[in-house]
Formats: structure tokens, C-alpha cells, sequence
């Protein structure tokens, strides 16, 4: 293991999201709602030197495994992160994120006039063309950017 | 049974389509017809929209309905707070069905979700249309006698004008060859053009609009170019004369060949094209009673049988 990952203790078993930009830290903290997890120690490594990326962060969740529907929302805000499932301090797990093809109220939409923005109300989006990022607002009809998309 | 609803045209299946049509021509035979004595119709309008309004209201009452509803937002308890949602589940408790009218965009979806009796979409913002959009195709189908293989040209705000972009989704069983014809700034959505090619929808493009390529169209759709729309004011003085459509213009057009206009007009169609056989605007209002009649009439689970009956 590399120097700078020893800063972030290592953990028994749990989930480790690696090679997060700093910049999206605290929107992976949201859509894991890691903030309403009670008993799992979580660590969190900021502003780490990274050789892949210059500087990242890190979060390691202790005895937390999750669904690959909730992993997959991270594909919305780091589509580049590393996950590592660890057993007995073992990674026996590497897995990379996909985008979902349905977007059930992660994003807001960006049309001031649409419904889901004046309404309280869930928004839905598919993804219309993953690789650049578009997806379709099911109630307003608008086209937008997934890289411009704020979280709801 | 299925709730039925309709918001958009987009995903109508070409059948539906014709369907409502038949049974379009059915009211247009015989338009008082008691089919749904002891139904009530709300009319929800939390946006102004005279024509529209006149045009359910007489549908419903020419089928023998009873019409609740509103008019204007002001006096409903939205102004105090109320959502949509709660309107409709309301409203839901009175009528059979609700025809809305809403300035946001995506309302009538919403609306058809949480509703539990069918809704029917009569303008939501800039989105969608749909009864326009069908006595559209109602008049095309009755000037033409067919809908397929026809050259329609679109003429004027083709960028923010929802009515053709409602068309062209709705002609796409059809084997159309659109011409979009519009200044610079106004132009075609790519998306749109997008949705053509993916369709295998023909379509040119052009700025001029001359006897030229008036003479290759069965469908010309006049719309409005409207002094908002421009960033640039001395663009729109430069292009606002271009795109009027005046008798002159109209020598080498085929016999055939129908003007449509989804109304208002302002200048975009000079007065002495109304006395031009070509011209069909006025008749296209009508059809609008009758392709209401028909939408009502499905949404409530009448079937072409009945109305035939």
C-alpha cells in the first residue's frame, strides 16, 4: 500500500471510494448519506497527493456494503472513483461505477419553469446518452448536462 | 379499467393517432351528441387561454357534459399556497375529467400521475399541445385526404414555436418531407433535426421564403415571429417583412396546397390572403371542436363504435 494511503487508517471490513477529486468530497458524502450513518466508523482522507490525479480524497466506511444502485449514484458526480469491498483487511472487491439509466430525484432540473421545480415532488431524468453525459427531464422534456446538474 | 390520459402527442402510437380522427369526422357529421349526459368536465385554466378555453367548453357541452372550472389562477386557493397536486386531487373528487391548462412546464405529466381520473393536457408552458397538435393533423388529413407523403413547409419561429415542433413528432408515421423555413436565429433546433435524421424524417432548410418553394407545398404552417424572441433588435427589423406570406406569393402554388396558422396571427399573414382559396386558418379553428370532441370522448373510454352509434 502507498505511503500517503497509510494516512487514512485501514479498516477490517467495509467499503473503501478512492480517487475522489476534492472538489466532489462532500457531494459523495451526500449521495451516500453518509452523514445519517449512526453506528460505521468513517474516515475520511482530504487533499491527499495522488499520482493519478494530483491531489484526491478518500473515504473508508467501516462494516457498511453497498448496493450497487446506491454506488452507481456516484457516477452522477465522480464517474472515475475506485471501490474497494474489504474483508479481513483484503481488498476482495474492485468495482467502477456505472451511470443508471433512470435518475429518480438526485438532480434537480435545470428549467426554472419545469413542474419539478415549483411542485413538491420528486424529480426523474433518463439518461439519454451516458457517454457525454445527457439526460432528458421526464416531465419538462428538457435535454441537459449531467456535468451541470445540481443535487436535489 | 386503464386510466387514460393525454399530455403529448410524442409517444402517440400512429393507430391512436387515427383513431382520433375518425372519430374527429364523426363530430364533424353530427357535433351535438348527448354521449356524456350526467359527465362533468372541469376546466382547469391557471393560465389564461381564451381560444383554447371556448374550444373544450363548447366540445364538452356539445356532448351533452356539465363544465366546472376556473379560468383564472387569482380567484383559486393556488394564490394561497395551494399545490397542484392538491388542486387536482380535489378537483378529481368532482369531475370526470380534468382539462388543464398550467404556465410550468411538465404540469399536465405531473398531473396525469397523481389524478386518479384521466387528464387531458390543453397546454403546459412551452412543452406541449396536444389538442393543437391533433386538429393540426385532423385539418392536413381533411385538405389532403390522406396524411402520408406530403411536402410541409414550416415557416417563421421555428426555435421556440412548440406547435411545430409538436407536428413534426406526430407526422413522423407519416413519410413527411419537411422544409423549415426561418431567419438565423430562429432556426430549427438542432435536437429537432437530430430527432428527424433518427426518425429518417426528410427535411431542408432554408431563409428564403419565395414562390420558389411555396410551389412545392400541399401544407404551409404559418407562425409568428415574435419581436421578444430576438437578442438582437436590428435582426429582427431586418427579417420581421420576410417571412409575411401575401397573395402574391401564391402564383405557382399547386391546387392543393392549404395554409394553416395555429392563430393568433399579427402580420405574418397579410389580409388579402384570407380571400385566397389557399387560405385555411379560419376552417382550422373549427376543426379544433371536433378533434376535442374526440379527445374527451377517448380519454373517457368511448371508443370510435360509440361515437359511430
Amino acid at each position: 500500500m502507498k505511503r500517503e494511503e497509510f494516512m487514512v487508517a485501514a479498516i477490517e471490513n467495509g467499503t473503501v471510494i478512492d480517487h475522489i477529486p476534492c472538489a466532489k468530497l462532500f457531494e459523495v458524502v451526500r449521495l451516500l448519506h453518509l452523514e445519517e450513518i449512526k453506528t460505521s466508523s468513517i474516515m475520511v482522507g482530504f487533499n491527499l497527493k495522488s499520482h493519478k490525479m494530483g491531489r484526491k480524497s478518500i473515504i473508508k466506511i467501516s462494516d457498511k456494503f453497498f448496493s450497487d444502485a446506491e454506488l452507481n449514484r456516484l457516477a452522477i458526480v465522480a464517474p472515475n472513483v475506485s471501490l474497494c469491498i474489504i474483508k479481513d483487511y483484503e481488498v476482495v472487491e474492485k468495482k467502477k461505477v456505472t451511470l443508471p439509466g433512470v435518475l429518480r430525484n438526485i438532480v434537480r432540473c435545470a428549467n426554472p419553469k419545469c413542474i419539478t421545480n415549483n411542485e413538491p415532488m420528486n424529480t426523474l431524468f433518463s439518461v439519454t446518452d451516458a457517454e457525454q453525459g445527457t439526460i432528458l427531464c421526464h416531465y419538462c422534456n428538457k435535454e441537459q448536462q449531467l456535468a451541470n446538474a445540481k443535487l436535489v | 379499467m386503464e386510466k387514460r390520459c393525454l399530455v403529448s402527442v410524442a409517444n402517440l402510437p400512429k393507430e391512436q393517432i387515427l383513431n382520433l380522427i375518425r372519430m374527429g369526422q364523426e363530430f364533424e357529421k353530427r357535433p351535438n351528441r348527448k354521449l356524456l349526459d350526467g359527465r362533468i368536465v372541469a376546466t382547469l385554466f391557471f393560465e389564461p387561454s381564451t381560444r383554447t378555453r371556448l374550444s373544450f367548453e363548447t366540445a364538452a357541452n356539445r356532448l351533452g357534459a356539465k363544465v366546472i372550472g376556473f379560468t383564472d389562477p387569482k380567484v383559486t386557493s393556488s394564490t394561497k399556497g395551494e399545490t397542484l397536486k392538491d388542486t387536482i386531487m380535489m378537483v378529481s373528487n368532482y369531475a370526470d375529467v380534468i382539462v388543464m391548462r398550467h404556465y410550468l412546464e411538465g404540469a399536465a405529466k405531473y398531473a396525469s400521475e397523481v389524478s386518479p381520473v384521466p387528464v387531458v393536457n390543453a397546454g403546459d408552458g412551452a412543452n406541449q399541445h396536444p389538442s393543437q397538435t391533433l386538429l393540426d393533423l385532423y385539418s392536413i388529413n381533411k385538405t389532403q385526404g390522406k396524411l402520408d407523403d406530403l411536402h410541409i413547409l414550416l415557416v417563421g419561429d421555428l426555435k421556440y414555436g412548440r406547435t411545430v415542433h409538436s407536428l413534426i413528432m406526430a407526422m413522423r408515421h407519416f413519410n413527411p418531407t419537411f422544409h423549415f423555413i426561418a431567419p438565423e436565429e430562429l432556426s430549427m433546433p438542432e435536437e429537432l433535426k437530430a430527432y428527424c435524421r433518427e426518425q429518417g424524417i426528410k427535411y431542408e432548410e432554408q431563409t428564403d421564403f419565395n414562390e420558389e418553394v411555396i410551389a412545392k407545398a400541399d401544407i404551409i404552417y404559418m407562425t409568428r415571429v415574435q419581436r421578444e424572441r430576438f437578442t438582437d433588435l436590428m435582426e429582427y427589423e431586418r427579417v420581421k417583412d420576410v417571412y409575411i406570406l401575401r397573395a402574391a406569393m401564391l402564383r405557382n402554388a399547386k391546387p392543393n396546397m392549404k395554409i394553416l396558422h395555429p392563430l393568433p396571427r399579427v402580420n405574418e399573414i397579410a389580409y388579402d390572403v384570407d380571400d385566397d382559396p389557399h387560405a385555411y386558418y379560419f376552417e382550422q379553428a373549427r376543426n379544433g371542436l371536433y378533434a376535442r370532441e374526440a379527445i374527451i370522448c377517448d380519454v373517457l373510454g368511448l371508443t370510435l363504435e360509440d361515437v359511430k352509434a
